[in-house]
């Protein structure tokens, strides 16, 4: 774990910047003109009703889906020059968690390594299941376990992942009091570590230095 | 809403000005009776062609006229679908909401068009050689492009997000384009292969300069109407797509 | 490189955890190559005359049958996304399913299909030729399918719509395939058939890949 946080640390002109991003949905213009920009180390808690748009932001930002008007840079570059670079420095958590439910949890960690071309040693994977509380549950088929244990895979996910930026979509859904602190402590070790971070929450994100975004 | 002055004003039309659906809309509104005039004109005059003029068949008789209307027919079928897949493209390559609309407004009355071709097909087919059906190569391609209008017509129907109706329709339209002639060229062994009917439709005796100067005439008229239609159903599809925006809100058919 | 064989690794140990799904499109080819005689009556001279038709046209129902598995379920639970994120190109990732596909749903019909011939009463050559050109042929089935399976992602009625899509492109596939067991049969020669088939499979696999890969982007937008 060590060997993420010092390589991290070098890497402070990371910078991610929107400009002038506009969406439509439908008949309804869910936004325009939204500009901003954060650094390494911040981190922008995107706050609204629900079908503000959040959502949709949020996957402008990973270039699943493209704006109307406006355009996205990770370090002042668009992400349409770049996608490959950009979705190495990205990890996106969305609303739906994305595992295999015949595979175990280790299994699912050894996929996604595979799929983002992250090296993933055994020990690494199996030390960061058992810190998220999965210890003996590391060979069960997803389908045996509770919602919140996913959740639990997945963070375990985020930090085997290695990843700068991180977009998470409601990420304190279905998490239980221990969780949601483990999910704070997580969250801070990657921003001291220089990463950056965008987030959804309905509650309170209990995270030194948050920049609000108010759709 | 000045777009539609600078029209009257500026004799040089900006191509890309009217690639937006608000410009294009009244432009076209002012070319569908052209269109439709020169279809009647095409109309007459092929008509008047194909039974006054040209001669009596040695073989088929009179019967046989009914030709004006299944070559033009599937003629432009093939045209269509090419002129669809290319508006597609060009949608899907410079992400332009109208050239979509355009392909989108195409794909009916291509299929009509072949729809057509394949009952005037079965019309010939059936004083002749006392068959409906007959599993002549152009037919069967015929009944296959029939297919891949119809899949594309589904497709955009079956999606509810405009947007990705309009990319997914080209992309579909695109590797139709690629496969017609595959196609084609599978159904032509096949039949010559298999040999079905021993007449075919391209079989027909040496066509006579007026059958063929009736066919041509046929095929403008069908033109004609395609395009009156197509800026027709264009016209709507705007209309639908974008009635949530400021100038058509403004426009006269839609204010109540 | 090791995008494909991560990504072929992944489909086939999730098949191997739902043997289910597959075996139930192989068990669709037997059950649909045994109505035709039902229906049509057991001499066995016709039976021989339709066997290179009757059996792909029902190795082509089978994978499209099979064809729905292929981005469906990762669609659903939202491992296409992830997918879509990958820093390695989409490209790869997607013909890794591709062949995956075609290595479950496709390669079991070639190991089949002569067991179905000796039903239809083919003879040895016979049996030869359908097992290659099926061989050569049931990769383009996976490949073009792809490419509807891609496009009707999430759609309403989609496993219909993408049949209507898919089959007509099948179309040079089926009259290739079944028409050169047919030529061996009556003695002609079967070079040009296959030279066609592989020539399909070519561009195929030329083309597909990228064009399934925007389709797939298409559909997670």
């Amino acid at each position: 774990m060590t060997a993420y946080i010092s390589t991290i640390s070098s890497q402070s002109s990371l910078a991610l910047e929107a400009r002038a991003l506009g969406c439509v949905r439908g008949d309804k213009t869910l936004f325009s003109g939204l500009s901003f920009q954060i650094a390494a180390g911040d981190c922008l808690h995107v706050r609204g009703e629900n079908g503000v748009g959040k959502t949709t932001l949020l996957r402008i930002l990973t270039g699943l889906s493209q704006p109307e008007s406006g355009e996205v840079l990770w370090n002042q570059q668009a992400l349409n020059s770049q996608s490959s670079a950009y979705h190495r420095d990205l990890l996106f958590l969305g609303h739906r968690d994305a595992l295999k439910e015949e595979l175990t949890a280790l299994e699912n960690l050894q996929m996604y390594a595979a799929i983002d071309d992250v090296e993933l040693l055994l020990e690494d994977a199996m030390a960061a299941l058992r810190r998220f509380g999965l210890r003996g549950r590391e060979n069960l088929p997803i389908h045996c376990l509770s919602a919140g244990q996913k959740r639990r895979v997945l963070m375990a996910r985020m930090l085997t992942r290695q990843a700068r930026l991180w977009i998470l979509d409601e990420p304190f859904n279905a998490l239980d009091a221990k969780a949601v602190v483990e999910l704070e402590g997580l969250i801070a070790e990657h921003l001291s570590a220089g990463g950056l971070l965008v987030l959804t929450s309905h509650q309170a994100v209990k995270i030194t230095n948050v920049k609000v975004l108010e759709l | 809403m000045t777009d539609t002055n600078n029209f009257d004003k500026n004799r040089l039309v900006n191509w890309f000005k009217l690639s937006s659906p608000s410009t294009f809309y009244p432009v076209a509104g002012k070319l569908i009776p052209l269109f439709w005039v020169l279809t009647a004109i095409f109309g007459l005059a092929g008509l008047w062609v194909s039974f006054f003029v040209a001669p009596v068949d040695a073989v088929q008789g009179q019967g046989y006229r009914i030709i004006f209307i299944h070559v033009p027919a599937s003629w432009m079928s093939m045209f269509i679908y090419l002129v669809m897949a290319a508006w597609a493209g060009l949608g899907l390559i410079f992400n332009t909401r109208l050239s979509a609309m355009m392909a989108q407004a195409l794909a009916p009355i291509g299929a009509w068009m072949a729809f057509l071709s394949l009952w005037t097909g079965a019309f010939w087919g059936k004083p002749m050689w006392g068959a409906w059906w007959v599993w002549d190569a152009r037919l069967t391609s015929e009944l296959i492009l029939l297919f891949l209008y119809l899949g594309f017509i589904a497709l955009q129907a079956s999606i509810d997000n405009p947007r990705r109706a309009d990319k997914a329709g080209a992309i579909l339209a695109l590797v139709g384009v690629v496969n017609v002639p595959i196609i084609y060229f599978s159904v032509k062994w096949w039949n010559t292969l298999h040999q079905g009917a021993s007449v075919s439709l391209t079989k027909a005796p040496a066509m006579a300069q007026t059958m063929l100067l009736g066919m041509l005439l046929m095929a403008l008229c069908f033109w004609m109407y395609t395009i009156a239609v197509g800026l027709m159903r264009v016209r709507a599809i705007i209309l639908e797509r974008e009635a949530h925006t400021d100038w058509v809100r403004q426009l006269d058919e839609v204010k109540v | 490189m090791s995008a494909l064989l991560a990504m072929i690794r992944r489909d086939l140990l999730l098949v191997m955890r739902r043997k289910s799904e597959v075996l139930t499109a192989l068990f669709f080819f037997v059950v649909v190559t045994s109505l035709f005689p039902l229906g049509i009556g057991a001499d066995t001279a016709l039976l021989r005359k339709i066997a290179p038709g009757v059996i792909w046209v029902a190795a082509l129902l089978s994978t499209l049958l099979g064809l729905q598995r292929m981005f469906a379920a990762d669609y659903a639970d939202g491992a296409l996304e992830q997918i879509a994120l990958s820093p390695q190109p989409m490209v790869l990732l997607v013909s890794g399913k591709m062949i995956a596909h075609w290595m479950v749903c496709g390669l079991p019909l070639v190991i089949l299909a002569p067991i179905i011939g000796i039903q239809f009463d083919l003879d040895t050559s016979s049996l030869y030729i359908l097992m290659g050109t099926l061989l050569l042929g049931t990769p383009v089935l996976s490949l073009l399918g792809s490419i509807g399976a891609a496009l009707t992602l999430g759609v309403r009625g989609g496993s219909i719509l993408m049949s209507l899509l898919v089959l007509p492109l099948y179309i040079p596939v089926l009259i290739f395939g079944a028409g050169a067991v047919y030529a061996n049969s009556v003695g002609l020669d079967t070079s040009g058939h296959f030279s066609l088939l592989g020539a399909l499979l070519i561009l195929a696999l030329a083309f597909v890949p990228w064009v399934t890969a925007a389709a797939v982007k298409i559909a997670i937008e």
